[in-house]
């Protein structure tokens, strides 16, 4: 085992000339034996004229740096250094202890306003970039009416398939609970009255109406929306998206625009799918529980869903399926430096896809019943 | 030194070492040697498996045969502890850095040396983090900075800084001076030279940079058709007459660097550093 790193101090006249006192460091003055040592050194008080490192055994930087800290905080004098423990003092001479290594941090009471100014701020600016990105797809699709041979058709296609086709059995099994959950809770609450059979109404009129094409876009935002951001990201980091332009291919018309047409038109067509499913789901809840007959329950729905029910949701799904690819493309084609850029785009995408939906849902919903389809 | 025997042991030692992934294979009974306190250059083609035998060595790599011994220390069945013992001796420096990007530089510095030696005062800790950062190269306003304010060639350095934090014997450099420019790649070959010089330090160094082969490798293992085919200092190599040694260094490249190399040695004047002098001795 190797000899602890030990210190004496001694007053310096039995080596001749006055010196003053003297340390002598001895044993091993490596990393792994350092930590004690090192504590025990800062009793040391009183003046040192001069380090002696002769009885070291063994030393390294971190040795090295000890010793050098403690010759200038003592203002003494190395010497005994054989000739590698010599060149590791030289490459630590130079710096001194110097302030932290830790990032600065502002205290809390000048953060937090800091931080809340530069939120706002960066609103300000998302909003200006979400809709010059808004005019940019206007005019990529401009440019595409005027040249339709360039139209991105196989990407569109492509995208449909993974937004729509794919989606349908997540959205179809979803929607299918949500209508049974409706349906059982409704019915509970209804009962009270004697009212049970207004339970078709209420499932009809609200899957119809709100969940079916509120619940797909937050599907479709989670699913779609989050690919979006997160493989144009990618894309954008590897370079991609610039080697496309280099080339003189818009990156609007060739990822962006194929995304958005697809995302808004899927959401018409799974918005309306998903209220199917949550309709034949209440309908078997009625079935098993309400003692009314599957297909007369279907019936009933014609008889109570006023048409303009289903057009309240088709015209707010193709809405929502924009608000929702516009958010992934545009916080995609956002991501900037490094790879945790595409995680915290991603995130944003799907959740300011997923804030913005409700949102306009409150407006469609107000403006809808002031229009008289209430 | 703690590690004074009659025989210095070799640092590292693979004996036949073999790497398959499914049907390919990318090692066959590879056998290399690396003696204490030399920088070892190791070259061959891309995807000729200099990296795999990087991280067979480092332990990240379960080689398929063959036996694998660092510091002493046999690394493919060798229980926990040891590895354990051996991975406080050892620094890796990988290609991008691989720096921790939610720790600043000197955090990152600090990392090794909180798991290694927990009972280091705080202070003292962040102090030797700071020396080793400037050590490495970076000036003294990077220590606190994160690693995406780095440019690629400051990361290198914190990733340097990092890999010597414990002050190791062996350290290993996966291609140090690409992507840098010619002055960087310079300044960097001069600092892994003095390092060694200093800490006496046993390094293990890919590259594909023919200058760096000539100015601070002291021998070179050239990997070709799945194993080692040579060892040795270039004009060794020259002389086996293989014939992708012969392209590799006597192409236009090879021959540049060679004429830079003899250029310097001709302005410096001193011989070549012998290193052998180098060593932890106090």
């Amino acid at each position: 085992m190797e000899n602890a790193a030990q210190y004496s101090l001694e007053d310096g006249s039995q080596h001749g000339e006055a010196q003053g006192p003297r340390l002598v460091l001895s044993g091993t003055l490596t990393l792994a034996a350092i930590a004690p040592f090192e504590r025990a050194l800062r009793g040391v008080t009183g003046p040192i004229a001069v380090i002696d490192l002769a009885q070291v055994d063994e030393m390294d930087t971190v040795g090295a740096w000890v010793v050098c800290r403690l010759a200038r905080e003592h203002d003494a004098e190395i010497t005994g250094a054989s000739e590698a423990a010599e060149r590791l003092l030289g490459a630590v001479r130079g710096i001194d202890a110097g302030s932290g290594i830790r990032a600065p941090r502002l205290p809390v009471f000048k953060r937090v306003p800091v931080e809340l100014g530069e939120k706002v701020f960066a609103a300000r600016s998302g909003l200006y970039g979400v809709v010059g990105f808004f005019g940019q797809i206007l005019i990529g699709g401009a440019s595409l009416i005027r040249h339709p041979s360039r139209f991105p058709g196989r990407a569109l296609v492509h995208q449909m398939e993974l937004v729509g086709v794919t989606a349908l059995p997540i959205i179809g099994l979803m929607s299918f609970l949500i209508g049974i959950v409706i349906a059982q809770q409704g019915s509970v609450q209804l009962q009270q009255f004697g009212a049970e059979s207004l339970t078709v109404n209420l499932v009809g009129r609200i899957t119809l109406r709100e969940l079916g094409v509120l619940m797909t876009a937050i599907m479709v935002a989670g699913r779609s929306g989050s690919a979006f951001a997160a493989q144009l990201g990618t894309m954008k980091l590897t370079e991609e998206i610039d080697a496309m332009r280099t080339i003189g291919i818009s990156p609007i018309e060739v990822l962006v625009i194929p995304r958005i047409l697809a995302a808004t038109f899927m959401m018409v067509l799974l918005g309306f799918y998903a209220s199917v499913m949550a309709i034949v789901g209440g309908a078997v809840v009625g079935d098993l529980t309400l003692g009314i007959p599957f297909w007369t329950f279907l019936e009933r729905i014609h008889d109570v869903v006023p048409e303009y029910d289903l057009w309240v949701g088709l015209i707010k799904a193709p809405v929502f399926g924009l608000i929702v690819a516009l958010a992934g493309c545009y916080n995609g084609l956002q991501v900037r430096g490094n790879s945790e850029e595409v995680g915290r785009r991603t995130t944003m995408a799907v959740v300011s896809a997923i804030f913005a939906v409700i949102v306009i849902d409150a407006f469609f919903a107000v403006f809808f019943t002031e229009i008289g389809w209430g | 030194m703690a590690d004074d025997h009659d025989a210095p042991e070799p640092a590292i030692v693979v004996e036949g070492l073999a790497n398959r992934f499914g049907d390919f294979s990318v090692h066959e009974g590879l056998d290399l040697t690396v003696r204490r306190g030399e920088i070892l250059g190791v070259v061959g083609g891309s995807g000729s498996g200099k990296s795999v035998l990087m991280r067979s060595i480092i332990g990240l790599q379960r080689p398929s045969e063959g036996r694998i011994e660092v510091l002493g220390e046999t690394i493919r069945d060798s229980d926990p502890d040891n590895i354990y013992g051996v991975r406080s001796r050892w620094g890796v420096l990988f290609q991008g850095g691989a720096l921790f990007s939610t720790l600043t530089v000197g955090e990152n510095v600090e990392v090794p040396l909180k798991k290694f030696y927990p009972d280091l005062d705080a202070r003292l800790r962040a102090e030797i983090a700071r020396y080793k950062v400037i050590l490495s190269g970076l000036p003294e306003s990077a220590v606190a900075k994160f690693p995406s304010e780095l440019s690629g060639g400051m990361k290198k350095r914190a990733g340097l800084a990092r890999a010597l934090s414990l002050d190791p014997e062996l350290l290993f450099l996966d291609e140090p001076t690409a992507g840098l420019d010619p002055i960087g790649a310079a300044k960097f070959d001069r600092l892994t030279r003095e390092l060694k010089e200093t800490l006496g330090l046993t390094v293990f160094l890919i590259t594909h940079d023919l200058d760096t082969l000539y100015e601070i490798c002291d021998r070179v293992a050239v990997i070709a058709d799945k194993k080692i085919i040579a060892v040795g200092t270039i004009p060794e190599l020259i002389a086996t007459g293989h014939p992708w040694i012969e392209e590799y260094f006597n192409g236009p490249r090879g021959r540049a660097a060679q004429a830079s190399h003899d250029r310097n040695q001709a302005q410096s004047g001193t011989a070549q550093t012998t290193g052998a002098s180098a060593g932890k001795g106090g």
